[in-house]
């Protein structure tokens, strides 16, 4: 994983609640063996007609991802399934973060070790967020805090080791491994066996 | 300050490698990985780019579900209707579980089946285990009293190469369901309407343990049912606490403990309980008695009504996009929508017991004329055993399809969909948009009311059939 420490862009909102992880990518889209080139799939039922061309209302059909790279979706964002295929296929996309006031647990943990920010905020932010789209904004991992346009700084939840781990750009596997000779104690000092 | 500890806990602390601190989650160790060919092969990848083997094989349950045909299939070439980068994911998944030494219940085993259907069929899932997957519904096996979560493909990465996962210890809900429920009303019924309740994130950040009169009355095809849909009210991870009912499930399961080692593991299971006064961050109750058999009307499965209310009204933006997706008016009830499709399967209700209950409703009637059913086993083991009691005969007899194992319909990557604009009653666990295929609208239900549905040729209340 990259190191992420500040993001700053304008924002494209999706305003509707309950953004699944099948609207993020349709199942069909997930028999593939590979984690690369799922941009394409990135809410393709959502950007595409029947007849295969852009749904020009999309707001995503609007913008460009180079400068609008923060997502502001409606409440419960990455609900359902634990596909890591809907962080990856942001990511392809060019999306690097979304904010909403709530994100699903498993979305969210999935974001987390590839790099794509989940923020989680207020009610009142998160209304203003959805009325003004194509906003400019600051999401800074290292102070955990958002900042609008007319500057205020409002401070986001994110578990001290994520954070961590996207600033320094590490991956966990490594912290995990470090812990080799308490998994095997625990393996066999443990009460029962598996 | 009080030691009293509930079931989750319990399970919890039995598990810690390495306790958490303000900086660093704690290790957690996993007792049951299982994997299938689609949330697996990038996992695998990266043990094979860091040169690291497998460290538990004996600890990792594996099989194909997702992205299989449910008609036969004898070679590759019958994989393949499926699409050919379904049969590379199938064939890729054999390898990687040669390569790196997992016994793999695939083709030709007579085991394979939906991760959360063989678990516990083959008694791999116990109390008091923990058991993740690369899938969402792994919250089924909670209903053994086990710690059972979905995680990421990363996740997965994670446990294949430590048998551990780094994890913040999530907080705690109990939903107390009182009374019993009528006849003719089931746990399919009981669940959603405990979506209805909470809501789609009532339970996010938490870990739900289902109690009370309702939940002991159930058998424990019902309580996987029950469990399996915690992760659509945002809870990673359901649990029934274990008893008599569980571990007469258990006894003589090819992979549950024997002899001397099954006495110690009923002796351990027992202890698995909710102390009386441990307490939860959360608490809800819900009457058994008041309800009836509830089916969805939009498309994420919170939005449930009773099957002869009037579906709701609302001003909200995202409520009134979901009524029009499924073309469905407020004030009236679902028992008026046209039905094109059911579906009978899944992880949540493709068991026997569930097979059983279409087949109940379905014999001695006819699948309505213009309406498809897709009657689809959760394991080989299960389509064998219904073909024994002859359940398979009624299903082919009143006109639908009897397909073989898979999770099918479900989530449709594998080629069995519903077309745009049909609507399907479905025994399955997600309506979202799109899920049963682009355009195709989901009305989740019991097998029994999908069966009663599938005779009227519209969404019904099997309570009159029965």
């Amino acid at each position: 994983m990259k190191p992420v420490a500040c993001i700053q862009s304008r924002t494209v909102v999706l305003p509707n609640k309950d953004i699944d992880t099948d609207q993020i990518i349709p199942a069909r889209f997930l028999t593939t063996t590979s984690r690369e080139g799922l941009g394409k799939a990135a809410f393709h039922d959502l950007r595409y007609n029947d007849d295969g061309s852009e749904d020009t209302a999309f707001p995503l059909n609007q913008t460009d991802a180079a400068d609008y790279s923060v997502l502001v979706a409606g409440n419960n964002f990455g609900c359902g399934s634990s596909r890591e295929h809907a962080p990856w296929a942001l990511l392809d996309y060019g999306l690097k973060a979304v904010i909403s006031t709530e994100i699903a647990d498993i979305f969210r943990s999935n974001s987390l070790k590839n790099g794509f920010i989940p923020v989680i905020v207020d009610a009142d932010t998160h209304t203003w967020l959805l009325a003004n789209p194509g906003a400019h904004v600051t999401i800074d991992i290292e102070t955990t805090t958002l900042t609008l346009p007319d500057e205020r700084v409002i401070e986001f939840p994110i578990d001290g080791f994520a954070r961590h781990c996207l600033l320094e750009g590490i991956d966990q596997l490594g912290f995990l491994q470090k812990h080799t000779d308490q998994i095997s104690n625990f393996e066999e000092t443990r009460s029962w066996k598996p | 300050m009080s030691t009293a500890t509930t079931l989750f806990e319990k399970v919890w602390a039995d598990h810690v490698v390495v306790e958490e601190t303000a900086d660093t989650p704690a290790v957690l160790y996993i007792d049951l990985h299982i994997i299938h060919e689609v949330t697996t092969p990038q996992a695998f990848s990266v043990l094979r780019e860091s040169g690291l083997p497998v460290h538990r094989p004996d600890l990792t349950l594996a099989t194909m579900d997702h992205s299989t045909p449910t008609t036969p299939v004898s070679t590759f070439k019958d994989l393949l209707v499926a699409g050919e980068s379904a049969a590379n994911q199938v064939r890729q998944m054999e390898q990687n579980c040669k390569d790196f030494g997992i016994d793999l219940l695939g083709y030709g085993s007579g085991k394979r089946g939906i991760v959360h259907v063989i678990g516990p069929e083959l008694g791999a899932t116990q109390p008091g285990k923990t058991i993740v997957c690369g899938d969402s519904h792994t919250s089924t096996h909670g209903a053994f009293g086990a710690l059972a979560f979905g995680i990421g493909t990363t996740e997965v990465g994670h446990v294949l190469a430590t048998q551990c996962l780094l994890q913040r210890k999530p907080k705690t809900l109990a939903i107390n369901i009182e009374g019993r429920l009528p006849q003719g009303v089931t746990a399919k019924d009981l669940i959603l309407a405990v979506i209805g309740k909470i809501g789609v994130d009532g339970g996010t950040g938490h870990v739900i343990e289902y109690r009370g009169e309702a939940i002991r009355a159930l058998d424990m095809e019902q309580r996987m049912t029950i469990c399996n849909m915690s992760i659509e009210a945002g809870a990673r991870a359901g649990m029934i606490a274990p008893d008599d009912k569980t571990v007469e499930y258990m006894r003589g399961r090819p992979r549950a403990p024997q002899g001397a080692a099954w006495d110690a593991a009923v002796a351990r299971w027992e202890t698995l309980h909710t102390d009386a006064d441990a307490t939860f961050d959360k608490e809800v109750t819900l009457d058994a008695g008041e309800l009836t058999p509830m089916v969805t009307f939009g498309t994420n499965p919170g939005m449930v009504v009773g099957i002869n209310e009037p579906v709701p009204e609302s001003g909200d933006a995202s409520f009134r996009k979901a009524l029009a997706y499924m073309q469905v008016e407020p004030g009236k009830p679902m028992s008026e929508n046209k039905v094109d499709v059911v579906f009978i399967g899944s992880c949540t209700n493709g068991r026997v017991s569930d097979i059983e209950e279409a087949a109940r409703i379905l014999e001695g009637h006819k699948v309505a004329e213009g309406v498809r059913m897709l009657v689809v086993p959760g394991s080989e083991q299960v389509k064998a055993e219904a073909e024994a009691r002859g359940l398979d005969k009624i299903f082919m007899e009143a006109g639908a399809e009897w397909r073989e194992a898979g999770c099918s319909m479900c989530l449709g990557m594998n080629g069995d969909i519903a077309q745009p604009g049909q609507l399907t009653v479905s025994t399955s666990n997600r309506n979202f948009e799109g899920r049963q295929g682009v355009g195709a609208r989901t009305v989740l239900a019991s097998p029994a009311t999908a069966a009663a549905s599938a005779i009227a040729g519209r969404v019904a209340d099997p309570r009159s059939l029965s």
